[in-house]
């Protein structure tokens, strides 16, 4: 996958961190990410993100479930071995409410922690880079991807001027599951373009 | 917006201290991170100890079957039911402090709330051992399932509270094991980005599933938690009153009342949350975790401890007084003789139940006593001993005497197999938690994050000045446009 270069700021406080996400938006500047150590209410909207549908997907699985529990119930109680329960009818609704709402509740959370892992491309073993390794302790990361249009020396000054602290342009693989757990081991090295000298 | 981000000087903060971000993180990771101490190996083995009683239990119980309880005819159900209803009533107050209290936005509830869904799970595998290894034949505990088989096939009875308790457990179990470790992966990778260690950067890498903390993963984990909470709330009181279905949908006198559901669910909180205090005075202590734990939490949930005492005290006297007024005189009979009946085998059991739970939670109307960390350690004990009996009396106390006097069976008493399973539970339960508390963060490092600067010490300090200003000149000194 080709290399990337990313401008890489961080912030401490996020008081700072907000005005400073609109600013680099306003300058066109393209943000990859902003990594934080937790959520930060608002954030998403300042970086123009889209609402998630997850809610949605969780719904849908849960009418699934509605539907998986009342169809199975009615099919073997009322077609394939009908049981004579105290002489009550086959079709005994009110007595399957419990086992309903308990598959309901059950296919929702499932599919829906499925699908977050999905979407965000989560599982055991996968490595991610997230750029600083203190973005998961205390720093607020902000990631600016470098464009053919991008000076990377305007773009370093801008964040500075922003109160970004330590302020690095790196070179990563794009790609989702580049990473790595820490500094020491790195799996990619960002290799130099080396001019031909002969 | 950013008026939301401030809470009034009214309101006790909730973390104690000169705490920034960093000194979160490294408050929290620091049992984790250091060397298991004596006090963890001395407790880790003598639950280990317990852990193996248990197993010696339950094998002799699978060799010899259930005659190695003392059951008898009319005594099916003894200790081991008693076990299961009271250990699955202390999963409930995990589900609702991270589930329940998440939507209606109790910032109190970040402190605890990972050591307390962590408990639940706990709690609720020691619950589901004791159905299952009651069933005798213990390998054809699959017959529960409805699979395709080749007797029939025949399908188990949809229309059965015990089936509807399968299903209740298990999805239980499940929905609280996803929410509690979903909420986890931000703290693992908090973990796995400190480690030095080789099989510490393997291990957190491994479990925190390579989370970066990334905007949109925080929206969408944001969504799931709030979902699931939703999905839990509904959950967690179906699954308790589908326990009290076990006993309520039947003709039994005694079990036979229609109050039994909202009885149940309000008596789970109320020993859960006894549990919950137990393990948190020590845990705070042991840990060293009083800045994130305080005395408000621990007030808080005595608070919760006297209401629901008092829910379940009014459950009480409402089924007795229902008892008498139906008029029906087995009814009656098994409140009068079987239980108020001081005088009757169990009668004992009756008014210990009524001490624990309704009188002695009443102490904690008093300020002082709610905030004593010594009242507060004996009172969850006793609370849970009397949840236990309440237990005890439903389930023996109603069947010990059929209709026929000639049914009346022998005096009930459990044998050391029944008693060795029970403390094989306890043993698997604290297990569980020494192992948790000492590679998992028992406190929510993410969520404490998100409202140290709301409700830390040191920040309500800052805002108590801001207080006199205007809003309009607050809003311009300490607000941030959260505007796109």
């Amino acid at each position: 996958m080709a290399i990337k270069k990313f401008v890489v700021g961080s912030f401490n406080d996020e008081a700072v961190l907000f005005p400073a996400v609109k600013k680099v938006r306003r300058a066109g500047y393209k943000i990859h990410d902003v990594y934080t150590p937790f959520p930060i209410h608002g954030l998403d909207k300042a970086m123009g993100l889209k609402d998630t549908s997850l809610d949605t997907a969780g719904f849908i699985y849960g009418i699934t479930g509605t539907a998986t529990a009342v169809g199975f119930i009615s099919w073997v109680f009322t077609y394939d071995w009908p049981l004579n329960i105290g002489g009550k009818p086959h079709f005994s609704l009110p007595a399957w409410i419990p086992i309903t709402f308990e598959l309901t509740v059950l296919f929702s959370a499932v599919g829906m922690v499925l699908t977050f892992c999905y979407l965000c491309q989560i599982a055991p073993f996968v490595k991610k880079d997230h750029f600083n390794l203190r973005s998961t302790d205390d720093l607020f990361v902000m990631a600016l991807e470098c464009t053919s249009k991008t000076n990377e020396n305007d773009a370093v000054a801008f964040l500075q001027s922003l109160g970004a602290m330590d302020v690095k342009v790196e070179r990563k693989e794009a790609g989702w599951w580049l990473g790595r757990y820490d500094h020491e081991t790195k799996m990619f090295e960002a290799k130099e373009e080396v001019a031909a000298t002969v | 917006m950013a008026l939301l981000r401030y809470e009034s000087q009214v309101r006790a903060p909730l973390i104690v201290g000169d705490k920034d971000y960093h000194q979160v993180t490294e408050d929290i990771c620091r049992p984790v991170e250091a060397a298991p101490t004596r006090a963890w190996w001395i407790g880790f083995l003598i639950s280990v100890a317990f852990l193996t009683f248990g197993i010696v239990s339950v094998t002799f119980e699978v060799i010899y079957g259930v005659g190695q309880w003392n059951l008898n005819k009319t005594v099916g159900w003894g200790w081991d039911i008693t076990n299961f209803v009271w250990w699955i009533g202390i999963g409930h107050a995990g589900t609702l402090i991270s589930a329940i209290l998440l939507l209606f936005r109790q910032g109190w509830r970040t402190g605890v709330n990972r050591a307390a869904e962590a408990m639940t799970i706990f709690a609720v595998m020691c619950a589901g051992q004791f159905p299952i290894w009651h069933m005798g034949r213990v390998w054809m505990a699959f017959f529960v399932l409805p699979y395709p088989n080749t007797r029939g096939p025949v399908w188990p009875n949809f229309n059965s509270a015990l089936l509807w308790d399968v299903f209740a457990i298990s999805t239980y179990f499940t929905v609280s094991l996803l929410f509690w470790y979903s909420g986890l992966l931000p703290d693992l990778a908090t973990l796995r980005d400190r480690a030095r260690l080789k099989w510490r950067k393997m291990f957190y890498g491994v479990a925190s599933m390579g989370w970066t903390g990334s905007t949109k993963h925080w929206q969408r984990f944001e969504t799931l938690a709030l979902v699931l909470a939703g999905l839990s709330t509904p959950l967690v009181l179906s699954v308790h009153t589908i326990v009290s279905f076990d006993f309520a949908t039947s003709v039994v006198p005694g079990w036979h009342t229609t109050i039994f559901p909202p009885y149940f669910v309000a008596g789970a909180i109320f020993s859960g949350f006894a549990m919950v205090q137990t393990l948190l005075v020590i845990t705070r202590k042991v840990l060293n975790l009083q800045d994130y734990i305080t005395i408000e939490h621990i007030e808080v949930m005595n608070k919760v401890i006297v209401l629901t005492g008092s829910i379940v005290g009014i459950a009480y006297l409402t089924e007795l007084f229902v008892a008498w007024y139906g008029a029906n005189p087995y009814e009656w009979y098994a409140f009068k003789e079987n239980r108020l009946n001081l005088n009757s085998p169990y009668g004992w059991s009756y008014w210990i139940m009524m001490g624990c739970n309704v009188l002695s939670p009443q102490i904690f109307w008093f300020r002082k006593m709610r905030r004593s960390l010594l009242v507060t350690f004996f009172m969850s004990i006793i609370v849970n001993i009397g949840m236990w009996f309440e237990r005890f009396v439903i389930i023996v106390t109603s069947v010990y005497r059929d209709y026929l006097p000639s049914a009346h069976s022998v005096y009930y008493a459990p044998t050391i197999w029944e008693v060795g399973f029970y403390m094989g539970t306890f043993g698997l339960f604290f297990t569980c938690y020494f192992l948790f508390a000492k590679f998992f963060p028992v406190i929510a490092l993410a969520e404490i994050k998100h409202i140290l600067k709301r409700s830390g010490e040191n920040y309500k300090k800052k805002m108590d000045e801001v207080e006199h200003e205007s809003v309009e000149e607050f809003a311009e000194v300490h607000g941030h446009d959260h505007g796109a």
